[in-house]
């Protein structure tokens, strides 16, 4: 008996191929863009925890002004407030036992110049603590010099994707390559990172020493970032108070006034992206629901049809003994059916386009298997809420009115 | 008679539709019985109340008052789905129209009353083909009802009222559609199942087929107003 009630709806869909598949489409549309926003969701929130765990756990960002996420640089409201000095982050890792290492670090865009080639990239001033602390090793060639950078040599380390870009395969070490007016020597690469979030090239960079950026490029002595390392045995918290302390004394803020520069980890920095992502799925997921509505709207009109359509077929089944229950279950299990094949085909719609967005947006494909049996189930339940209707209008037909029916 | 009880007894059934002013009496004080093995035609001009009669006997409705015993069970007692079961047991339906599925083999058709019953699908297959058999069209099992004569259809839904071996055969104007020589074919199909043993009630308003049913119950307004062995030449409408 059961088999025969899936056989037979399963017959009632394939008769009305097309109308069963545009009644569908709403339920394959809600559950693919379901499919497809959480797993982009999780994707980029994956890269981004992931990007922060190449950087580090144990790496502090300290920055002038008021906490929040404003781009970095030059430009960014760290500059209402007084900026940092090279011998701040030497304060910080002198004098603070739980900091193991600190780096300043200042970034601009700019025009990097080879010969005819000329590319779009980021001019980055730092030191050689800047490798430790950020855990990122020159592969090619060697680090500053301490003199380097006491006096601000003309020297540069190139990120991968700058040295590709202008040097293809030719070796780079002892080249002079041009940054703005600044003409400098290269001196090592980068080890490669790959791409970052969302799409950003963290080998698009150029290092100089702090000084020669201070001079040479800023035309002033502000260090606008310090990365701090933690040293072993601390915690984020105790670094973090660490430096707040530090920095207010250096700052001479006084005990009524609050903090004008921010500390984070990059465990904060983490969940203040992904609350980001987290509230656009959040909100895509609510259109997708809407659509989803509208899809089991659409199933429950269309099971009606249906029912109207065979009235006297349901008229026979009755009068040669089915009962009520029989008849409820045989247009139960087709909308459930009909629901399920527009969740089946839109899992597998969402999860194609978010494969291939995934891909164009060079973040983790990261199908999640709860997502997909949760999209499974609720196309079922669509299903049986939207159908539950129409059947039950069949199943309380008068068998001689039906009969009757043409 | 032995002591088992008749397939069908009405006593004294009232079937009224609306109140008041509307009121129609369908049935009015009707009482017969039906002994196993019996071939009955219902006769009676439109109107007379015989397809009422029918619905009441198939268990697809209940009379307004007096009682109706189907093999000694008050129907009118019943819920719904027990009366499903009666129908699905007890009884096998013939209708003018025919009303197979349609765009589903003859084969399939026949099957229908099984499959509600739970029969297994080889058993089922087997029985299905048996009663094709027995109405002359096993070499049309595979083929929809459009691609058969109305006299195969006719002779389908038969096979399909027949094969859950049923206490009672009921057909309703079963030739109604059909020209005289295919009604004459089917009417001899029916007498054939009687003459093996099947309880045939059969409602017409032809003479001519009321003739191959050796008792007559004749109604006018809801009333029975002649039961029994038909006069020589007696005519309806």
């Amino acid at each position: 008996m059961i088999g025969e009630t899936f056989g037979l709806a399963a017959q009632a869909i394939a008769r009305n191929a097309l109308r069963s598949f545009l009644t569908t489409l709403g339920i394959v549309i809600g559950v693919a863009a379901v499919i497809a926003l959480v797993t982009l969701g999780q994707g980029s929130s994956d890269e981004v925890t992931g990007e922060l765990e190449k950087l580090g756990t144990d790496i502090l960002m300290v920055r002038p002004g008021v906490s929040g996420m404003g781009p970095s640089g030059p430009g960014s409201r760290g500059l209402s407030a007084e900026p940092f000095t090279i011998a701040d982050a030497d304060a910080i890792e002198s004098d603070l036992v739980s900091i193991a290492a600190a780096a300043p670090y200042g970034t601009q865009p700019v025009t990097a110049i080879l010969g005819s080639e000329t590319i779009s990239t980021q001019v980055a001033g730092t030191d050689n603590r800047y490798f430790d602390v950020v855990d990122w090793p020159v592969v090619l060639g060697r680090g500053f010099t301490n003199a380097e950078e006491t006096v601000g040599q003309s020297v540069c380390i190139l990120g991968e994707t700058v040295r590709k870009d202008l040097f293809g395969g030719a070796d780079p070490v002892g080249q002079k390559i041009r940054l703005g007016s600044l003409s400098c020597e290269v001196i090592g690469v980068l080890e490669e990172k790959g791409a970052g979030s969302f799409g950003m090239d963290q080998d698009s960079v150029v290092l100089i020493p702090m000084r020669t950026m201070q001079k040479r490029i800023l035309g002033n002595r502000d260090v606008s970032m310090i990365y701090a390392g933690l040293a072993e045995g601390f915690t984020t918290a105790q670094g973090l108070a660490d430096i707040e302390d530090l920095m207010r004394d250096r700052r001479r803020i006084t005990e009524d006034e609050e903090d004008d520069f921010y500390a984070m980890d990059m465990a904060q920095i983490a969940s203040m992206l992904s609350g980001i992502t987290g509230v656009l799925t959040g909100l895509l997921s609510a259109v997708a629901a809407v659509s989803l509505l509208v899809g089991g709207i659409g199933i429950m009109n269309i099971m009606l049809v249906s029912v109207t359509e065979r009235t006297r077929e349901i008229g026979i089944r009755l009068a040669v003994g089915a009962t009520a229950g029989q008849v409820m279950m045989q247009f139960l299990v087709e909308a459930v059916m009909l629901s399920l094949l527009g969740g089946v085909v839109g899992i597998g719609l969402g999860l194609v386009i978010a494969a291939v967005t995934a891909f164009n947006m060079a973040i983790p494909f990261a199908p999640n298997a709860s997502v997909v049996i949760g999209a499974f189930l609720f196309s079922a339940l669509v299903g049986v809420v939207f159908g539950y209707f129409p059947a039950r209008r069949a199943a309380r037909l008068d068998p001689i009115e039906a009969l009757r029916h043409q | 008679m032995q002591n088992a009880p008749p397939v069908i007894e009405f006593r004294d059934i009232s079937r009224i539709y609306g109140t008041g002013a509307a009121e129609v009496r369908a049935l009015d004080g009707v009482s017969f019985k039906v002994s196993r093995g019996e071939f009955i035609a219902i006769m009676g001009p439109s109107g007379s109340g015989k397809s009422t009669a029918m619905n009441v006997i198939g268990c697809l409705d209940t009379p307004t008052s007096g009682e109706y015993l189907f093999d000694g069970v008050n129907v009118a007692n019943l819920t719904r789905d027990q009366r499903a079961l009666i129908r699905r047991d007890f009884i096998g339906f013939v209708f003018q129209g025919f009303n197979l599925l349609a765009r589903t083999p003859a084969i399939e058709n026949v099957e229908l009353p099984l499959i509600y019953k739970g029969v297994p699908r080889a058993a089922r297959r087997r029985q299905a083909m048996e009663a094709l058999a027995r109405v002359g069209l096993a070499d049309w099992a595979a083929h929809d009802p459009s691609e058969l004569s109305g006299g195969q259809q006719q002779r389908v839904a038969i096979a399909r009222a027949l094969v859950g071996n049923p206490e009672v055969i009921l057909a309703d104007e079963p030739t109604g559609n059909l020209d005289q020589t295919r009604s004459n074919e089917i009417m001899k199909l029916l007498e054939g199942l009687n003459h093996d043993g099947m309880t045939i009630v059969m409602v017409t308003h032809e003479t001519d087929m009321a003739a191959y049913a050796p008792r007559h119950i004749m109604m006018v307004d809801g009333k029975v107003v002649r039961d029994g062995v038909p006069e020589p030449g007696a005519g309806v409408s």
